[in-house]
């Protein structure tokens, strides 16, 4: 909505309140509308996921015995990913020393936490017993599953980042380094774990290999890019001021962090494709389904164009100094890269494990929709890190960072 | 291989007694010249599947040194698609209508010469180095120790569905009524810890398609049926390295 206009329906309906009194206050009321907003998406959610639990999800989600992963769980590694990438790019200046990146730490490591409470909010939905976990990830561990380490490490991470953040807000910097440091290495374990729990199944040819691991890395830092412009910019629009050099300075150097992992990741896709297509009969037609199947759409209009030909355009053309044009491009990536995260878990298992056995019953691709319960659950998810941004904004007063 | 460690040859072969252990291999090699690859790759030679499951005869015992061991061989050109070892197995272990543990495939091959349908039976391959418990957070899937088949402790199930994506013989199904993933546990629970010695399958199958039996025993059917070199044996996805317990002939 452009501030003008509203600004002048305001005035006409209290003429008395000088203009910036009536920027503040149409500022609070869109405020107080984003707030409910995502309150409402949050209860949706909660409400679809719980229904699921008591129908089952047999009947709930669009999940399959064939393709028992689905769009709860792309989600989850989109929500994940995007925390780990906050954590690590913002690191570099609240845990390495940068000091031109401080200006963006206490709003990226809130986020951070943010995020990934919003994974965990999808992945409880998912889990089909939850608490069962709880328990017996406890007393029952199994060391070689990747799925044990992720979840724990992902808990270690969260802590180490929740106390980071309330040392950062306390100012005890020295600590908070301490506490990032630790969040680093507990994030790339955990975050490297997922990429693991994928590319560690040798029977599923689209996922198997050392790429995973790494790939998730690299993508987990082009997502935290991409979050750290565009909620540092919707920060300022909540608060309503001015963004001062330091922290134009910071966005700068993170649309070169962006610049180059759009980069690396457009790199890395190339070489799955080149290397892919000289692999089996099964991963071939998975490549295919993105390339000129059924997924054609999501790979080169959502994945490449929106999610990151466009972005790498408008950041260069933006020299890292248009706040406004780094925002778009970096709400085109995070929309982007939640279809890559989603065609990456659907397409690992479009092509069924018989599949080179040329019986009848496999002899195509399989399909996956997601249900209507799976969906609210996924806006559910997105509700709660919307809805944890807002109040954290006015709760920690825009992040205002002194220099550390 | 090495030849030393190749077991005696049973007495009652009198005729193949005469049949050296190096004619043996040189008529290996023959026949795998001869049968090549057929049907996709689904066929592989004797050699492979000696390979792929028998490292060394001594080898593959200490390492896999499960007593009984539990294994089946399918003899897949018999399978006639009657499906009543679905229905037994569904009825045996209480598995419900929306899932299976075992199922039948069809395979057609137009360009066959006569016949151009075969059935595949499948079920889980109880895996000597299973994807699936490596994958599992909790434990709640694992290998028996004893007998080698992959069981499912159903209260440690956290429903991730990791076993399931990891299985690449999709032969794991999450079971909403025992609110945990289930698959087949060669009817362990329900006939052979009773003391039946044949899954429900196998008893229930008019064609005789489902050889069930102790891999460790040579006198097993299983066992002879699966170092039969002069037969082809086979195992589905050797390239996943899973080294399955069920095996695939003819004949």
């Amino acid at each position: 909505m452009s501030d003008n206009v509203s600004s002048e329906a305001v005035e006409a309906q209290f003429p008395e309140v000088e203009l910036t009194g009536a920027m503040d206050a149409i500022r609070s009321k869109l405020y107080l509308i984003a707030v409910i907003a995502m309150g409402l998406l949050v209860a949706a959610g909660v409400a679809a996921g719980l229904h699921a639990k008591s129908i089952g999800s047999l009947e709930a989600y669009g999940a399959t015995r064939e393709m028992p992963w689905g769009i709860l769980i792309s989600t989850y590694v989109f929500f994940v990913v995007t925390s780990t990438g906050l954590c690590l790019v913002s690191s570099i200046g609240h845990v390495f020393g940068v000091k031109d990146f401080a200006p963006i730490a206490k709003r990226s490591v809130f986020l951070a936490v943010a995020t990934i409470v919003a994974g965990f909010f999808v992945i409880f939905f998912e889990i089909e017993n939850p608490f069962r976990m709880a328990v017996y990830n406890v007393i029952s561990p199994n060391l070689t599953s990747n799925i044990w380490w992720m979840g724990t490490l992902y808990g270690a991470y969260m802590m180490f980042m929740a106390v980071e953040f309330y040392l950062l807000v306390s100012g005890r910097y020295k600590f908070a380094m301490v506490a990032g440091f630790l969040g680093v290495v507990a994030g790339v374990a955990a975050h490297s774990n997922l990429g693991a729990v994928f590319g560690m199944l040798d029977g599923r040819e689209f996922w198997y290999g050392p790429f995973m691991p790494i790939y998730f890395i690299a993508s987990a830092m082009m997502s935290g890019a991409a979050a750290i412009i565009l909620f540092t910019w919707l920060g300022y629009k909540v608060s309503g001021e001015e963004m001062d050099e330091p922290m134009k300075r910071a966005l700068k150097l993170t649309t070169k962090v962006g610049i180059l992992l759009i980069t690396v990741i457009l790199f890395f896709t190339i070489w799955k494709f080149i290397i892919g297509f000289a692999g089996s009969e099964a991963k071939v037609r998975a490549l295919e389904s993105l390339l000129t199947g059924p997924y054609a759409f999501n790979f080169w209009v959502l994945e490449i164009a929106v999610g990151m030909i466009v972005p790498l355009v408008l950041f260069i053309k933006s020299r890292g100094e248009q706040v406004g044009t780094m925002a778009l491009a970096s709400a085109m990536m995070i929309f982007g890269i939640f279809f890559m995260r989603y065609d990456l878990v659907v397409v690992g298992q479009v092509v069924p494990v018989q599949y080179e056995l040329n019986v009848t019953e496999y002899s195509g691709l399989l399909s996956y929709t997601p249900s209507a319960h799976e969906i609210l659950v996924v806006l559910g998810g997105i509700g709660l890190a919307g809805l944890i941004f807002l109040l954290g904004e006015k709760a920690f007063g825009g992040h205002k960072s002194e220099a550390h | 291989m090495n030849q030393a460690q190749l077991p005696p040859e049973q007495p009652d072969s009198g005729e193949q007694r005469s049949v050296t252990e190096m004619e043996r291999r040189q008529f290996l090699k023959l026949g795998l010249a001869v049968t090549g690859i057929f049907a996709g790759g689904t066929l592989l030679s004797a050699a492979s599947v000696v390979d792929e499951v028998f490292a060394s005869r001594q080898d593959f015992a200490d390492r896999y040194p499960y007593k009984p061991h539990y294994s089946m061989v399918i003899r897949q050109d018999n399978c006639i698609d009657c499906e009543r070892c679905m229905a037994a197995c569904a009825r045996t272990n209480e598995v419900p209508e929306y899932g299976y543990r075992t199922r039948v495939l069809e395979q057609v091959d137009p360009e066959a010469r006569e016949r151009k349908t075969e059935f595949i039976p499948i079920l889980c391959n109880q895996c000597n180095n299973p994807a699936c418990t490596r994958a599992c957070p909790t434990g709640a899937t694992y290998k028996d120790k004893q007998n080698g088949i992959v069981m499912v402790d159903s209260d440690k199930c956290i429903g991730c569905k990791t076993c399931m994506s990891a299985c690449p013989y999709n032969a794991r199904y999450y079971n909403e009524e025992k609110k945990s993933v289930d698959k087949c546990n060669f009817c362990f629970d329900t006939r052979l810890s009773e003391g039946k010695t044949l899954t429900a399958c196998a008893a229930a199958c008019p064609a005789g398609v489902r050889v069930f039996g102790d891999l460790s025993d040579p006198d097993s059917e299983v066992y002879k049926r699966v170092h039969d070199i002069e037969k082809a044996v086979w195992v589905l996805r050797p390239e996943t390295g899973v080294k399955p317990n069920v095996f695939y002939t003819k004949g």
